[in-house]
């Protein structure tokens, strides 16, 4: 295993979005320091860390959404911050992301939320549409479903249907934040397994912001493990598994106390509750 | 005492600031339209939501106000023997004042609220994010049809609320008490002007229905992504939107009706 240093990462050579010395900072607090990361073409790569750590943020600096304190994220060769609006917008579609939740448009049915993106980008004809739409919905089990409005659908569907969505114009890069988070073991397996299936199919890449251990560890590539805004380790999964770094050790095996300490700091608990430690 | 001044000026600061970035964002608004125009059915679409969802509360209010018209007009008018009078003063007070003034108040609870709310739940939800990210500028798909439709909904919709102003006025005089009927209506209909009276009515609920939709949409697009920041902002859109337009109607009718 590998640690902090994924200029030298073997992954592979190809590699079409670059992340180099990222800085990012709300008002004065530091978000994000010195981020290097590489995504290969074709892979499927996952960020960890603890709720908090950065991570959302790191998407959307990758997605240009936000501008990055210091240095820079590059996709399919551009700088994405130095990207003005209308380069910006043209670069966003070969990207695709899944939200947490969906995100999904509450005034639309199913059908027209995957459409959303043909309708706005393509001057398809409505029948052309219509097919791509059923074959999206398909590839993730809910053409069925397509007459539904998004208030009626599970976590689990509404998560499939973001991912048709985010699959619309067959994107270069894939970004999910948290694609795990509430579902149940059935929809979590299902999610997990389309993640991988639909990067293959379309020779994407991916990124799956995660701190589901388990399931990550069996559909990814390769792991970037993020805590308080650095790239602590990175490795493949089985690099990662058989880790014995204290960090990483503690958040695959979920242990309660460690590096990342179970108490939020506070003064001591006896002098908290005015007591003599003569007297406890 | 310092921490009084401090506080006060960074209200101040955070005041002046937040109307540049309205101003920056109606300008954004503005040039983003493009889209909304070409793809007319976003803009009818909204005026279904805004404009016809707005109806009841418009024709029902304007009734209401008309026939209070009739009655107190009637009581005045009748003390100096000019009942017949009643039908011109119904009208002048709708089309002039009453009109424009309340259809606006009525439309900002109504509709202006609604479009905050709904803008405000697409933050939160992260819906605006995502249309960023499919490459979509929200406030061209979401915020400009909203905008328009609101301009367009709101003359209509004064126009609406006048015409059942009227007709209570006409209930209450004609019908109810028995004020000549010919008198009613032939002096409206030669002491209404079109251009002084009707037609500075419908610039005003113009102004209106730009001031509304605008502080409606800022709003929502603004609102922090809690639920406690959209119900602010909610508010926020009523409270201004009913100063501003009170305001404005100061302002237009110093400029309009003078020495008329």
């Amino acid at each position: 295993m590998r640690l902090c240093n994924p200029k030298n990462l073997t992954v592979q050579p190809e590699h079409f979005l670059e992340i180099r010395d990222l800085n990012f900072a709300y008002d004065e607090r530091p978000i994000l320091r010195g981020i290097n990361m590489d995504i290969p073409k074709g892979k499927v790569v996952a960020i960890m860390g603890g709720s908090g750590c950065g991570k959302t943020t790191l998407l959307r600096l990758i997605g240009g959404q936000i501008r990055p304190t210091g240095g820079h994220v590059k996709f399919d060769g551009k700088i994405m911050h130095e990207l003005g609006r209308r380069d910006l917008y043209e670069t966003r579609r070969k990207m695709g992301m899944l939200f947490q939740f969906g995100a999904l448009f509450t005034d639309l049915s199913v059908y027209d939320n995957v459409a959303f993106q043909m309708r706005e980008h393509t001057d398809l004809p409505e029948s052309m549409i219509r097919d791509l739409v059923l074959m999206k919905l398909d590839a993730v089990g809910l053409r069925g479903a397509r007459n539904l409005m998004p208030n009626a659908l599970s976590g689990g569907m509404a998560r499939r249907v973001a991912l048709a969505r985010t699959i619309a114009l067959d994107p270069m890069l894939i970004m999910y934040d948290e694609p795990f988070t509430g579902l149940d073991p059935i929809s979590l397996g299902v999610i997990g397994n389309l993640i991988r299936k639909l990067n293959d199919a379309l020779g994407a890449s991916s990124i799956v912001v995660t701190h589901d251990v388990q399931e990550s560890l069996q559909i990814v590539d390769y792991v970037y493990f993020v805590s308080e805004g650095v790239i602590v380790a990175h490795g493949t999964p089985d690099e990662i598994r058989s880790s014995e770094k204290p960090f990483v050790h503690q958040f695959i095996h979920g242990e309660i106390d460690g590096p990342v300490p179970f108490h939020y700091p506070a003064p001591p608990y006896l002098e908290d509750l005015d007591l003599e430690p003569s007297r406890a | 005492m310092l921490d009084l001044v401090r506080n006060l000026g960074h209200k101040t600061v955070n005041a002046i600031w937040r109307l540049g970035y309205a101003g920056k964002f109606f300008f954004l608004t503005l040039i983003s339209s493009g889209t909304s125009f070409r793809r007319i059915h976003l803009i009818v679409r909204e005026v279904y939501y805004t404009g016809v969802r707005s109806l009841i509360i418009i024709v029902v209010s304007g009734l209401f106000v008309g026939m209070v018209l009739g009655l107190q007009g009637y009581e005045t008018l009748q003390r100096y023997g000019s009942s017949s009078a009643l039908g011109v003063m119904v009208a002048l007070a709708l089309v002039r004042e009453l009109g424009p003034v309340v259809s606006a108040l009525l439309f900002a609870s109504r509709a202006g609220s609604a479009i905050t709310a709904e803008i405000g739940l697409m933050k939160a939800t992260e819906q605006l994010s995502a249309m960023e990210m499919m490459a979509v500028d929200p406030i061209s798909r979401v915020v400009a049809p909203r905008f328009w439709s609101g301009v367009f909904s709101l003359p209509l919709l004064t126009a609406i609320f006048n015409a059942m102003g009227i007709f209570g006025g006409y209930l209450i005089g004609v019908v109810l008490i028995g004020v000549d009927e010919g008198s009613f209506w032939s002096q409206m209909q030669a002491g209404v002007d079109f251009r002084d009276d009707i037609m500075n009515g419908v610039i005003k609920s113009l102004v209106f229905g730009i001031a509304v939709t605008l502080i409606a949409v800022f709003e929502g697009y603004d609102s922090p992504p809690t639920a406690e920041g959209v119900s602010g902002a909610t508010t926020r859109t009523v409270v201004t939107s009913s100063l501003v337009i009170l305001v404005l109607d100061f302002v237009l009718t110093s400029f309009m009706f003078r020495g008329a």
